[in-house]
């Protein structure tokens, strides 16, 4: 169901034509639990999913569901299912393809946060998370056995800087006949689209760019609608009959729809994790607005990544915007309108020197976020990342060293002058 | 009418086709409740379309109400349209009884696609869409189908209606 319409008309009329009711033309908040249901032969309709309607807002809601809409229509999938956090969106994406015993495959550059859930959590579902250098493709194919069930990428790595070769990826992905998922919040759809290089699912976490002001919580899982789930046997609960409703077969009733249906009737419904209207709404605001803020902040974070790469205090500078990057190549092929506006550098000095940075800054909030019209700063290896071991910090980015900025869209003179004093004062 | 290719159908036809039929003979139409003929036939009945189900294995008994008939040709009324779920192949002759019958429309569902029974249909005046399910692309049409996450690929500023 390709529009032919551009993305940003797409950003500010997808899913939110006016209320059918009322006539009222902002999206409005659903701030209700529940419907009421016509009789009870409609509330039976509802229940065995024969009709499209509302039950109850842990599964579905007329504000999170306009976000959905919007957000599948921007990535280019067949549906989407928005969570309460990119983490939630993480396990909703994984729930229906995994089962005790099975592994997902995937890259040691993820955000740390993610590393932890895979690696310390999912043993507790039986899941097995696999590591591997994505920087060589091979690695993947390597490390696929019967039990794989799914490869797991970010497509613009977090802490940043680094660029996946999502197509090549992918198509190891579709030679070990499973789907390839990948976190695009970094980068948004205004920047990539992994599905059009055969990404299966995207993840997101729509606290960053999609809200843009940091103030709501929230994820999503887009899915492409064109995993064949009844390959191989692998996914009995999209392509079996399915126990958690009544041996309904998912991809015989639904087709393309399978995954989005799923997510919702059963996802959502046993694990609980939906997005709360009002940070829907606010989140739906912000995307309105996506093309023109990631312009700037691209614009900005092009010019500071330039001016440390020459700052006397500065050792490196992991922007894949600059040319100097040894991600340059891939940036340009898959993010040709901007590196995105979060990377790192690493400060001579060290733990103490970063630490004095982020003590000094006055512009910039030191804060574990990302993604806000706020320039933001953080020291990984003192926070985000210091439940890792020190080997594992280094493998995702995050040493002693290194200090991740997340550019805003403030005057980016300001933003200069900001860190050039902390660093100044940080080097004395 | 004609479409060219049917790959693809302008929304208009699709509209035009499902504003018109009122009334659809379902072949293939099943007595089992988890079955995507009968979660089809249910969401019709419930927009206020006529579904007769068309099913020698069930025919004597009743689905969702309707009697069911052994075949086309036995129908107790002239329906608008006939809906297929049986595969491609078996589509064929089906289509030459819809002509027959006088159906002003083919409907082939997800998956179900016969050119040249199309063909046929549309020389004789009918219109036709294949590998399409009407409950998807009405829920589609009218907005309904986003409720559950699934973008329309309508952009409007008007109310949405079908």
């Amino acid at each position: 169901m390709t529009s032919s319409y551009g993305f940003e008309t797409l950003s500010i009329h997808a899913g939110a034509a006016p209320d059918p009711a009322t006539g009222a033309r902002a999206l409005p908040i659903y701030q209700t639990t529940a419907y009421v249901f016509d009789d009870a032969d409609h509330a039976a309709a509802l229940f065995n999913l024969q009709t499209v309607g509302f039950i109850y807002s842990r599964l579905t809601n007329p504000t999170t569901a306009a976000l959905e809409a919007r957000l599948a229509a921007l990535e280019g999938g067949r549906g989407c299912t928005v969570t309460s956090s990119g983490h939630a969106a993480q396990v909703m994406a994984l729930f229906p393809l995994m089962s005790p015993g099975m592994e997902v495959v995937a890259a040691t550059r993820l955000y740390g946060g993610s590393i932890q859930q895979m690696k310390n959590t999912y043993p507790k579902f039986g899941w097995a998370a696999k590591f591997v250098d994505g920087n060589q493709v091979e690695n993947f194919k390597r490390a696929v056995t019967d039990k794989t069930r799914a490869f797991f990428i970010e497509s613009l790595c977090n802490p940043g800087g680094v660029v996946m070769d999502i197509e090549a990826i992918a198509r190891v992905a579709e030679s070990a006949g499973v789907p390839l998922i990948v976190d695009n919040t970094l980068a948004t759809p205004w920047l990539c689209k992994p599905i059009g290089y055969g990404a299966t699912l995207v993840v997101h976490s729509t606290t960053k760019f999609l809200s843009g002001t940091g103030t709501s919580m929230g994820g999503a899982i887009v899915d492409s609608g064109k995993f064949d789930w009844s390959r191989g046997a692998k996914f009995p609960s999209l392509a079996g009959p399915e126990p958690a409703y009544h041996g309904l077969n998912f991809n015989e009733t639904f087709g393309d729809m399978a995954f989005t249906f799923h997510s919702h009737a059963v996802g959502l419904r046993d694990l609980g994790p939906s997005q709360a209207p009002f940070n829907a709404w606010i989140t739906m605001l912000g995307m309105e607005t996506l093309g023109l803020r990631m312009e700037r902040h691209c614009a900005n974070a092009a010019r500071i990544a330039a001016f440390l790469e020459k700052h006397p205090a500065v050792a490196w500078v992991n922007y894949a915007g600059l040319p100097s990057s040894k991600y340059h190549a891939l940036a340009k092929r898959y993010m040709p309108k901007g590196a995105g506006s979060v990377f790192t550098f690493g400060v001579r000095g060290g733990y103490e020197t970063g630490v004095k940075v982020v003590d000094n800054v006055e512009l910039f909030s030191h804060l574990a976020n990302l993604g806000d019209a706020k320039s933001l700063i953080i020291h990984p290896a003192s926070t985000t990342h210091r439940q890792l071991a020190d080997d594992a910090q280094v493998a995702a980015g995050a040493g002693p060293d290194v200090l991740r900025l997340s550019i805003g869209i403030e005057t980016v003179e300001d933003l200069i002058a900001d860190l050039d004093q902390a660093l100044t004062k940080a080097a004395a | 009418m004609t479409v060219a290719g049917h790959d693809r159908y302008d929304d208009a036809y699709l509209r035009a086709i499902l504003r018109e039929v009122r009334t659809i003979g379902m072949v293939g139409a099943s007595a089992n409740w988890n079955r995507p003929s009968y979660f089809a036939m249910k969401y019709l009945q419930d927009r206020g379309y006529r579904v007769v189900p068309i099913n020698p294995a069930a025919a004597g008994g009743t689905i969702l109400g309707e009697a069911v008939v052994p075949a086309i040709d036995t129908l107790p009324i002239r329906v608008d349209m006939i809906d297929i779920f049986r595969n491609s192949e078996a589509a064929g002759p089906i289509v030459d009884e819809a002509i027959a019958h006088g159906a002003k429309v083919v409907w082939m569902q997800l998956g179900v696609r016969n050119d040249a029974a199309a063909a046929r249909a549309e020389a004789a005046g009918l219109r036709v869409v294949m590998n399409r399910c009407p409950k998807i692309e009405h829920a589609r049409l009218v907005g309904t189908l986003e409720w559950h996450g699934v973008p329309s690929g309508v952009i409007t500023s008007k109310k949405r209606k079908l």
